[in-house]
């Protein structure tokens, strides 16, 4: 009782300075602790890991059909068609390993920055400058019209620059430029959960991969990757090490840690266990930023898609560069690994996206 | 006036390439002056020169690379080639010159078509053969005429001013000046088919932009009135932190100190440890068999995998992690049909519905709490699952106000349970060692169980792996 009334006295008399300092000094002594545990990089003890052999990685498929800037693009669990969405308002539905367009729709804005594909293959979701996130369901009918069956599930009051469904076609995650990130229910559009914490525009999400998490990381304008308690919308760690806009974030397979691209022209990659980052990918010629990063299955490769053009495949525990992958035109924008490993896809500002293999 | 919001990323790193190519104090590229017939070229460098600094100083190995990056620098308008309007770079004697850092893009130029008009205006006022426009500058010259026809005579006037200015200038200094002048537009103005490297990402844009500054004109034109950006995106209001903030962040700062953390040795051997075991399963280093249907146009891997028949290499990933088992439909299975085999198959019958519940629909979600409490956890429940009475007690109260987390501890709890148990007897059984050693005997799957029924629906619109249990 003694020690609570003591407390509240002391509340009194923080100042603003003193809560700043407060911080500050705690800051430092978090650091210091963290530093106790660094004994050793992870490219020192991967050194008694085989090297990789020369990989032959090439463009195996080419879609082309989007009228504009390709921004984002998903994989269903199929392992063969995908959704892709553009700057010129167009989602389209392919089987990539035939390149044929399935499904087609036309957003009423532009900048379609988000795309999703459901886990049951039957839906989608995109969203990008209306602010929304939309579901449209997929059908087989011969005159399908997709935007007829529209259904608005998320409402920000900024950009939608991100969106993911659960494990499930009932929920779904998004980020936004407005700062925060949000759950939703699909079928009734309520929101479930928010969170709050980022300074700036948040620009990408992921989901745990465990089968019983409930965690997802997110990378924003404020230099900061943040993991969620998606149940108790608390931030449970915080990472702010690189020196620009972190574009992509995504987890490692074992769920233990993930890798971020960013504006600053490198990626990182941070141990959740460690709380701290672990390893950083970068090259004096790499001097643009990275849009979209994603690995390989075993999380051996770390494949980054950059505002070079260009693509390069790092070798996440050596920390070198294994392949420097040409071909696109314009900026990589999007990134992602096939459900089964055998191959990935990168979007890009040339209008079109290629699956590498 | 200089934009003040740049973001230092942005333009940092090249614009610190491009000053120390120039600077020949410290081994830049070597910048001359050329003869050519009649005339000299003032202030270039080959192309060749550019590759190898880039190749020096920045550690690239391959030409291909560098010659990369370098038209890319090129694109930007850091340097250009003297005579094409292409910004690209080649690895041979071509001649190429630096940009004025005042045309640099860090300046945030945003040129009007005003401007544009007024340099192709001036450049058909002189009489010089390499001034001469191209076709597309013939073209968008004709279109800007149609598009400022009332206007026409101011600009005229303009462009007969800058000529004038120009004619003062010293020739040598002309030819650097004309030709950085043209670099500049060949950006802005980009020759049809080439990348426009001023594109913003949009999710940048508001930014990089001060939108109350007026846009500054190249020939320091002042319009009456200035357009209103079509970017025009309202700035997130800077907020100052509070004493709540800091509040939060010395109570977030606290937790983290309390986290027990791994040192990096152990965590390093835990991530080498993982890609080691998944390096066989991973089709970028392990081809993958029969092949590589994107490499091969074989979907035989598919369709294998499609089967009900598990190959050992599947098998093999169940034992890695109970997770492993539980995400795979085909392993999800066995196990289920193990444990009812065993008459053991509550527990991960509650936690399959568990993770059910958490996909449904949020107005579904009170029904399903309650059928699951029924079936599980009601005393005289029919598949009454082992709890210890703590879990039991928190599960009771949490039933009271039904959610998506109502079961969540409990879940926990059987989880784990599962993980030293039932999982381990599975690894140990005969069903799993002999799918392991591709022994030649039936799958559970082709016995019928009176027990659970799984019904698979035909893909498209449901993909086979996605298993309906319905509920006995």
């Amino acid at each position: 009782m003694h020690s609570r009334m003591a407390t509240e006295g002391l509340r009194e008399n923080e100042t603003l300075a003193s809560l700043k300092s407060e911080a500050e000094s705690l800051k430092g002594k978090l650091e210091e602790e963290r530093a106790k545990l660094h004994d050793v990089e992870l490219h020192q003890v991967a050194e008694r890991v085989e090297a990789l052999g020369q990989f032959v990685m090439k463009t195996r498929r080419t879609l082309k059909g989007h009228g504009n800037k390709v921004l984002c693009m998903d994989w269903c669990k199929d392992k063969r068609r995908i959704v892709s969405s553009s700057q010129d308002g167009k989602v389209i539905v392919w089987d990539s390993f035939t390149t044929n367009k399935e499904h087609a729709v036309t957003m009423p804005c532009t900048w379609v920055m988000a795309c999703a594909y459901a886990p049951s293959g039957c839906a989608i979701a995109c969203g990008g400058l209306d602010n929304k996130c939309s579901v449209y369901p997929l059908t087989f009918e011969k005159n399908e019209n997709m935007a007829a069956k529209k259904k608005s599930v998320a409402m920000h009051t900024n950009y939608l620059s991100a969106c993911s469904f659960t494990n499930s076609d009932m929920q779904i995650l998004t980020a936004s430029g407005d700062g925060t990130c949000a759950l939703w229910d699909v079928e009734s559009g309520q929101l479930l959960q928010s969170f709050h914490g980022h300074g700036a525009d948040v620009l990408c999400l992921d989901l745990a991969p465990s089968e019983t998490g409930n965690t997802f990381v997110s990378g924003g304008c404020d230099k900061k990757a943040m993991v969620w308690d998606m149940r108790s919308g608390q931030c449970i760690q915080s990472f702010e090490t690189h020196d620009s806009d972190i574009n992509s974030v995504r987890y490692y397979p074992s769920g233990d840690a993930f890798a971020s691209g960013s504006d600053d022209a490198t990626c990182r990659l941070y141990d959740l266990r460690a709380d701290r980052e672990v390893a950083i990918y970068s090259k004096e010629s790499i001097i643009f930023g990275a849009s979209s990063v994603d690995f390989s299955l075993s999380g051996r490769l770390l494949f980054a898609g950059y505002n070079d053009y260009t693509i390069n495949v790092w070798d996440v525990l050596k920390g070198s560069r294994v392949s420097i992958l040409f071909g696109h035109e314009n900026r990589v924008s999007t990134l992602r690994v096939s459900p089964d490993g055998t191959a990935f896809c990168s979007g890009s500002w040339d209008h079109t996206l290629r699956i590498w293999a | 006036m200089l934009c003040l919001q740049v973001s230092t990323a942005g333009y940092g790193k090249i614009e610190d390439i491009v000053t120390r190519m120039q600077d020949d104090k410290t081994g830049g590229v070597p910048i001359r002056t050329v003869k050519s017939f009649l005339s000299k070229i003032p202030s270039v460098v080959t192309g060749s020169d550019i590759v190898q600094w880039l190749m020096r100083n920045l550690s690239i190995e391959d030409t291909g690379e560098a010659i990369h990056l370098g038209s890319l620098i090129a694109a930007q308008g850091y340097v250009f080639p003297i005579s094409d309007h292409v910004l690209t770079l080649k690895d041979d004697g071509t001649f190429y010159r630096f940009q004025a850092p005042y045309f640099w893009p860090s300046n945030c130029w945003e040129p009007e078509n005003t401007d544009y008009a007024i340099y192709l205006c001036k450049r058909t006022m002189q009489n010089k053969a390499r001034l001469e426009l191209a076709d597309y500058e013939a073209e968008n010259l004709a279109r800007l005429q149609r598009a400022f026809a009332r206007k026409w005579e101011f600009i005229f006037m303009q462009a007969e001013a800058q000529v004038k200015i120009d004619r003062k200038k010293d020739k040598t200094e002309r030819k650097i000046l004309d030709s950085q002048e043209r670099a500049f537009w060949d950006v802005h103005r980009p020759v049809p088919g080439c990348v426009n490297t001023t594109e913003m990402d949009i999710r940048k844009c508001r930014r990089m932009k001060n939108p109350q500054k007026v846009k500054k004109s190249v020939y320091g034109v002042t319009e009456e009135s200035q357009p209103q950006s079509p970017v025009h995106m309202p700035s997130q209001p800077v907020r100052k932190t509070t004493k709540e903030d800091f509040r939060k962040q010395i109570t977030f700062l606290n937790m983290q100190i309390e986290r027990h953390c791994l040192k990096m040795s152990k965590v390093a051997e835990s991530l080498i440890a993982y890609t080691e075991q998944y390096v066989e399963y991973d089709p970028f280093i392990t081809p993958a068999e029969p092949s590589n249907p994107w490499i091969s146009d074989d979907v035989a891997l598919w369709d294998i995998e499609m089967s009900k028949e598990p190959s050992q290499q599947r098998v093999k990933r169940w034992g890695f992690s109970m997770d492993e088992v539980l995400k795979d439909p085909v392993g999800r299975d066995q196990f289920l049909r193990f444990l009812e085999s065993e008459f053991s198959s509550e527990n991960l019958r509650f936690w399959l519905a568990v993770q059910d519940l958490k996909k449904q629909p949020l107005q579904d979600v009170t029904t399903r709490v309650e059928e699951i409490w029924q079936e599980f956890l009601a005393p005289g429940a029919q598949s009454a699952i082992n709890l210890d009475s703590h879990s039991y007690e928190k599960t009771s109260q949490n039933v009271k106000d039904p959610g998506r987390y109502t079961y969540e501890d409990a879940q926990e709890h059987i989880y784990k349970l599962m993980k030293s148990d039932s999982y381990a007897r599975f690894l140990r059984s005969s069903a799993y060692q002999d799918l392991l050693l591709a022994k030649k005997k039936s799958l559970f799957a082709l016995r019928s169980s009176p027990e659970c029924v799984s019904v698979t629906s035909s893909f498209p619109c449901k993909l086979p792996e996605e298993q309906v249990l319905v509920s006995c």
